[in-house]
């Protein structure tokens, strides 16, 4: 078992705890069959094309704690086999750009590991990344099925007011909100992220892990990727809790084979 | 901000993306850092396929820091050579650690070269969230 980074720094209250969920994806990204595959799609010495050799940029969205980001930063060793992994973080709530910033930093230090970590920036999805920059993605999305919140308010709720020192209860609300709250089926802020996923996966060797519960219909959602193209898979690479529960969740792993 | 993010960032206005304008966002009124970490060898030489060079140059050059070589450095160019030693990191190696890593944005702000939209960046994070009206 690979440690989990510290977070105790964070405040809960305004960010989104780990959960079931993150722990979920840490397993995922540890296991095994994840870090073969990584490692083989990633390995600069398995690879003779010298474009593969180049350091992976590793693009998590919507952060939170930056519980995933920091377990991938610190034991990058172990799960690509690299001394020199990039990582990149979004968040919409600026106070989980600042907090996962934290937790990113202290568990790069404290493992010793060789992972440059880039910033956490506060932005609404993958907009603000470039192109088809992206090698490995991760995003643990707000699936639960309930109305979104009102974004009008965010720009007074996502930071502090200059006479407050704290937030209050409604900001904390809607900051908890932001976390969870995934519209229709839980599936509206994910479905306007897998529409970004084709342009900032790089071409060759990206690869996106994506969270889904049952009411999120991931039979359904992997079929819609299926039909981006003729070289696009998406399978089920890790669950947990019940069949018949309704927090069953899963990880489903979205890349391209490009014939080479 | 460290300056090496502002190498996968661009303007976040779905319609600036198809323009080449909107890469490099460009800086404005910056209070820079420096904040030092430890020199990675192996990163530093495997990164440079990666860096939009003449983009990064052109950041350098508004921001007023020290002039980059114009053309991009190569693999070798960032080990000093000393036979039968280890691996020492260049002069160059450092350099570009000092601007890549080192070298942050603490506040100011990142203009889209296509549509002129000024990004702010707080404390070190960059706000790239837009506006209703923008979105």
């Amino acid at each position: 078992m690979l440690p989990t980074p510290s977070t105790s720094h964070v405040n809960f209250d305004r960010v989104y705890e780990p959960a079931e969920d993150s722990y979920l994806l840490l397993d995922t990204l540890s296991a095994p069959s994840e870090t073969g595959f990584l490692r083989q799609r990633f390995n600069a010495l398995s690879r003779l094309d010298h474009t593969n050799s180049s350091p992976p940029l590793v693009l998590e969205v919507g952060v939170g704690s930056g519980v995933v980001l920091a377990f991938i930063a610190a034991n990058a060793e172990s799960i690509f086999g690299r001394h020199d992994v990039l990582t990149l973080g979004t968040d919409i709530n600026s106070f989980a750009c600042r907090a996962a910033s934290q937790t990113v930093q202290s568990a790069v230090q404290e493992s010793h590991s060789h992972s440059i970590a880039l910033d956490i920036v506060n932005g609404d999805l993958a907009s603000c990344v470039r192109p088809h920059t992206v090698d490995v993605f991760v995003f643990n999305p707000p699936y639960v099925p309930a109305e979104l919140p009102d974004f009008a308010q965010h720009a007074a709720f996502s930071t502090l007011s200059k006479s407050d020192s704290s937030t209050t209860f409604e900001q904390d609300s809607y900051l908890l909100e932001l976390s969870y709250a995934g519209g229709v089926d839980g599936m509206e802020v994910t479905n306007r992220m897998l529409g970004q996923i084709p342009h900032i996966l790089g071409p060759s060797r990206g690869v996106a892990y994506v969270l889904l519960c049952a009411q999120n219909k991931p039979e359904e959602v992997k079929m819609n990727i299926r039909l981006w193209g003729p070289e696009w898979r998406a399978e089920t690479v890790g669950s947990s809790g019940k069949l018949a529960g309704w927090e069953k969740l899963q990880i489903v792993r979205i890349w391209s084979e490009v014939s080479s | 901000m460290k300056l090496l993010t502002l190498n996968f960032l661009t303007c976040a206005i779905k319609s600036c993306k198809s323009s080449p304008a909107s890469f490099p966002l460009h800086p404005r009124d910056a209070t820079l850092e420096i904040i030092e970490s430890d020199l990675n060898l192996a990163f530093l030489r495997n990164i440079l396929p990666r860096l939009m060079w003449s983009e990064l140059c052109t950041i350098t050059r508004e921001l007023g820091l020290p002039a980059l070589p114009e053309t991009v450095p190569t693999g070798e160019d960032m080990v000093e050579k000393k036979e039968g030693e280890e691996e020492v990191a260049s002069q160059t190696a450092k350099d570009l650690h000092r601007v890549l890593l080192e070298t942050g944005i603490r506040e100011g702000g990142l203009v889209c070269g296509n549509c002129g939209h000024e990004y702010k960046v707080l404390e070190g994070v960059g706000n790239f969230l837009l506006p209703g009206h923008l979105v």
